[in-house]
């Protein structure tokens, strides 16, 4: 139908030129020259340039190895799924293993006492812990800066009042806030965890300067954090061996949550959301075949007025 | 037929029962397909949330 009325059109309208357009656009020629044209400029452009635009990294040696950093393995974490949520144990030995260890070096300052309640700790233990701190507040009556211990509300303290203070306890580096840690690198909790455990002696012909660690996972491989998880180092309250592999996913699962509180709950609405919407997908399509049926199935016919006057 | 009768009489005649029963149906389903989501979830989440090791932390209440 709509071909006939096509071939119409184009009957009547113009005549040779654009059967002619027609006839060069679908013939063989012309499809393998334009195959040939696209393949002749990729092999140009890579010939010239290494790697296509945009693509990215299509294969790895497109720029040197140990100036990315090597690529994490995936690692099957307790919270990886759809439908799974943070190891709540296992998000309490990953805050024993910041507090024993990171904290020394690292911050962590979006997160305040109060939210460890009711996902790692209960409220007097979180409080208990609190209590242990000394907070400056103030002022008082009199205008003067005072110490008290501290409460639920008080965000967790960190290890330098400043960066610069940082800077000069770690040799010039500055170890970052860990709050965001696992939002803020490439590859996430499967790189900080390999980072964590990744450390090796330097290959052979890698000059690594004084007081810099060789980790292959770090960009550039020279990180001023020298390793510091190490068997046995912390003890678990629950029996759970201390590995080093043990510490190191418990304390990136633990900042997981620290970068993502609203996980868990953010999972369950998604699976809610999911059903809705499609239950709602499923009921608009219904109901517009069943608008639209009675329209499409209809006949219309033209019965052409009866000529009376002969 | 005798369905959806009985339904256009009771429900949907008046105004104010129609209206009524949209809010509490839709009040009574949140409830409850929240309480149908939340049992899925915590099945296959056993054990990994905090209300499944409170109990080891809390003190005697
Ligand atoms: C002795 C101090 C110290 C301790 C303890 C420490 N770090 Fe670090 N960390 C640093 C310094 C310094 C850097 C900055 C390294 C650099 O930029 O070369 C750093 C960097 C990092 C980075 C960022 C790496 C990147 O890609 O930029 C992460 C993640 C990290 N540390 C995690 C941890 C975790 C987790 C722990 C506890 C298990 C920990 N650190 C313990 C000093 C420390």
């Amino acid at each position: 139908m709509l071909n006939h009325w096509c071939q119409v059109r184009f009957a009547s309208t113009s005549s040779a030129s654009s059967n002619a357009f027609q006839a060069a656009l679908q013939s063989r020629a012309t499809l393998a020259s334009l195959s040939l044209f696209t393949a002749g400029s990729i092999a140009w452009y890579t010939h010239l340039y290494g790697t296509l635009p945009f693509i990215g990294e299509v294969h790895a040696s497109g720029s040197h190895l140990s100036d990315e950093g090597l690529h994490p393995a995936a690692y099957p974490w307790s919270h990886k799924g759809l439908f799974d949520t943070f190891d709540h144990a296992s998000l309490r030995r990953g805050y024993q293993v910041y507090r024993e260890v990171c904290a020394a070096c690292h911050s962590l300052d979006r997160i305040a006492w109060r939210n460890l309640v009711g996902v790692s700790h209960t409220a007097d233990e979180a409080r208990a812990m609190a209590e242990e701190v000394e907070y400056e507040d103030g002022p008082n009556g009199e205008g003067e800066m005072f110490q008290r211990p501290g409460k639920l509300a008080d965000y967790m303290p960190r290890a330098y009042p400043n960066e610069e203070a940082a800077r000069a306890g770690n040799a010039g580096a500055l170890p970052p806030d860990l709050s965001l840690i696992v939002k803020a690198r490439h590859g996430g909790a499967d790189y900080i965890f390999s980072l964590l455990t990744g450390y090796i002696d330097p290959p052979a012909g890698v000059e690594i300067r004084d007081g810099m660690n060789y980790n292959p996972y770090f960009p550039g491989g020279a990180i001023s954090m020298a390793r510091v998880l190490f068997d046995g180092l912390v003890e678990y309250e629950d029996g759970t061996p201390a590995t080093t592999s043990q510490m190191a996913k418990d304390v990136v699962t633990f900042l997981n949550w620290a970068a993502e509180p609203e996980h868990d709950e953010r999972k369950k609405i998604g699976i809610k959301a999911v059903i809705l919407f499609s239950t709602l997908t499923l009921i608009s399509l219904y109901v517009k075949r069943f608008k639209w049926a009675p329209i499409k199935t209809r006949k219309i016919f033209y019965n052409p007025p009866v000529d009376k006057h002969h | 037929m005798a369905f959806a009768n009985t339904f256009y009489n009771t429900i949907v005649k008046r105004n104010s029962v129609f209206v009524s029963t949209i809010f509490v149906g839709a009040f009574a389903f949140g409830i409850g397909f929240d309480m149908g989501v939340t049992a899925f979830y915590d099945r296959w989440n056993q054990g990994k949330q905090w209300k499944d090791i409170r109990h080891k932390y809390v003190e005697a209440e």
